[in-house]
């Protein structure tokens, strides 16, 4: 709440100008996501304002684009064909920069909003993604493992777009709120905000946040990859322990 | 109850993992096998990645095993020798078998194989057992005693440098035991099983191994190759997740003790059948699964 209030400070104190474009002001409802052991997902509001040089609102419905992305991953999708009766892996598609993560919000849908040369540009929805597709030269079959490899990321809630996510108020204020499932890659992610008008990006901004495991779920995966001999001595006595320990309880 | 596992990295609901563990345990208390033939496939069909399941599987058939193996050893009931040599045929199956795994994985193929060789195994193992335990129950029933078991296998036999395996009553070659070691150490590593549902039948009709040792041998051999399995897994891949280990363990070993007092009072060949029976129904669902048409065709898997 009184980050908004600076906000709205900020706003109030803006100098008034011509032909200065609007400013984006953005932020998010925590800088940082931690993954402990409860962690079932979290949900991010991403808000802020529009700060328009002259000080007053236009006439029309400003439209805002607004971008949560993961790291970019390099990734191989595979396609399943029958061979004898059975569905086997025969044919792949090697992908150099798939995000990990690619949620999308805005306030219409983004063909309204853009033509495909600047949705492309900005990567304004999944369908739009740059993925730098290796190891397949027929423009068919790497459209088709794109479809495939949107289609089972949005399955895992890892890629989505809402295309009325976001939220106005009085032309200035925006929220959006954006899902985070609980099988989320760890990285840093970025958020970025972009003000659309008459098909042009007028305005954008970018915030980042962290999403790491945190306490016992940190301890745990640091233990396992670099104290890794350690970490499998500590699994196989665990083991023995916990059998060995049920057998004399029961036994009593 | 949701728990986040750190190394599947995802979230799961820590009571069916639980019970999952606790009804594993009880089918293996039940049947004297380590039950990794029933975790690693219902852990996959919950959505663990298969790598994180076949390794934590492999932690939890440690545990779950050593009981037995204890129970065993105290009355005199595991051959320390072929158990030894055992053990070190497992070791060397498992370093063969990450090196299998790793290649397989890369060319995308080490869900499918990791079925196929599920469907081929269980529904051997099955038929056999199933045949097996309905004879024994005909010839109990109409009082004929029990066909001599043949001692030696001339193959076996040929093999060079025997070796007295006393409790074993055995007088062979240790390479047999040794390669027998290798093969159930490269299913172990793969399959992230005990090995115990394979090793058994092999030691009795193959080796001729004397009855009222192999399940106390097997069972040590299984304690210390799955122990090995799962450092490698741990060292190698990475992919032991100790939270779903703990938690299957704490159901199973508490499954395990359970029904092996319940197995106490009940006839061992009705259990064998009914154990054949649920390793044949395991394995038809596999197969059954492999020739559904996926709703999904695409798999994304991460480059390494």
């Amino acid at each position: 709440m009184r980050r908004l209030l600076l906000l709205l400070a900020a706003l109030v104190a803006a100098p008034a100008g011509a032909q200065v474009p609007p400013r984006l002001i953005a932020d998010i409802s925590q800088s940082r996501i931690d993954i402990v052991y409860t962690f079932a997902g979290a949900e991010l509001l991403v808000f802020g304002a529009i700060q328009y040089p002259s000080g007053e609102a236009p006439e029309e419905r400003p439209d805002i684009v607004m971008i949560v992305r993961g790291p970019p991953q390099s990734i191989t999708v595979r396609k399943k064909n029958r061979v004898l009766g059975l569905w086997l892996n025969t044919d792949s598609v090697r992908f150099e920069t798939a995000p990990s993560f690619y949620r999308a919000a805005s306030t219409r849908p983004v063909e309204e909003l853009v033509d495909e040369q600047m949705a492309a540009i900005y990567e304004l929805s999944p369908e739009y993604l740059q993925l730098s597709p290796t190891g397949a030269t027929d423009p068919a079959k790497i459209s088709m493992f794109e479809d495939g490899l949107l289609e089972t990321r949005r399955a895992a809630l890892l890629y989505g777009s809402e295309p009325h996510g976001v939220d106005l108020v009085e032309k200035i204020l925006y929220r959006a709120r954006i899902d985070i499932p609980a099988a989320v890659p760890v990285g840093t992610y970025t958020v970025e905000v972009h003000l659309i008008d008459e098909g042009e990006v007028v305005a954008s901004t970018t915030r980042t946040i962290d999403v790491e495991k945190s306490g016992f779920e940190r301890d745990i995966y640091v233990a396992a990859q670099q104290e890794s001999l350690s970490y499998g001595i500590l699994a196989v006595s665990l083991a023995l322990l916990l059998g060995w320990g049920a057998s004399a309880i029961v036994r009593r | 109850m949701d728990i986040y596992l750190p190394i599947a990295e995802l979230s799961v609901n820590g009571l069916v993992i639980v019970l999952l563990g606790l009804g594993v345990g009880l089918m293996s208390g039940l049947f004297g096998v380590g039950g990794g033939f029933l975790t690693t496939p219902l852990l996959m069909f919950y959505g663990i990645p298969p790598a994180v399941a076949v390794a934590s599987s492999a932690t939890q058939v440690t545990g779950s095993s050593v009981s037995g193996a204890m129970a065993h050893w105290r009355r005199g009931g595991v051959d320390i020798r072929m158990g030894a040599v055992l053990v070190v045929g497992g070791v060397i199956g498992a370093g063969i078998g990450s090196i299998i795994f790793r290649a397989l994985q890369k060319i995308g193929q080490i869900d499918v194989t990791i079925t196929l060789i599920y469907v081929t195994f269980l529904t051997l193992v099955g038929l056999s057992m199933l045949i097996e335990t309905v004879r024994t129950l005909r010839r109990q029933a109409s009082g004929a005693k029990p066909a001599k078991m043949k001692r030696h296998n001339r193959l076996i036999a040929a093999l060079p440098g025997r070796m007295r395996f006393r409790a074993a009553g055995l007088y062979i070659s240790p390479l047999a035991p040794l390669i027998i070691g290798v093969v159930v150490g490269i299913l172990t590593f793969v399959m992230g099983i005990g090995g115990g549902l394979i090793m058994v039948p092999i030691l009795i009709y193959i080796l001729g191994m004397s009855v009222s040792t192999v399940v106390g041998t097997s069972l040590f051999q299984i304690v210390f190759t799955t122990a090995a399995i799962t450092l490698l897994h741990a060292v190698q891949s990475k992919t032991v997740d100790i939270v779903l280990a703990a938690l299957l363990l704490v159901g199973g070993v508490l499954g395990a003790q359970l029904g092996a007092r319940i197995a106490m009072n009940l006839p061992p060949e009705k259990l064998r059948m009914a154990l054949a029976i649920l390793v044949l129904i395991v394995a038809g669902r596999l197969l059954v699964g492999l020739t559904w048409t996926p709703t999904n065709l695409y798999t994304v898997q991460l480059a390494g």
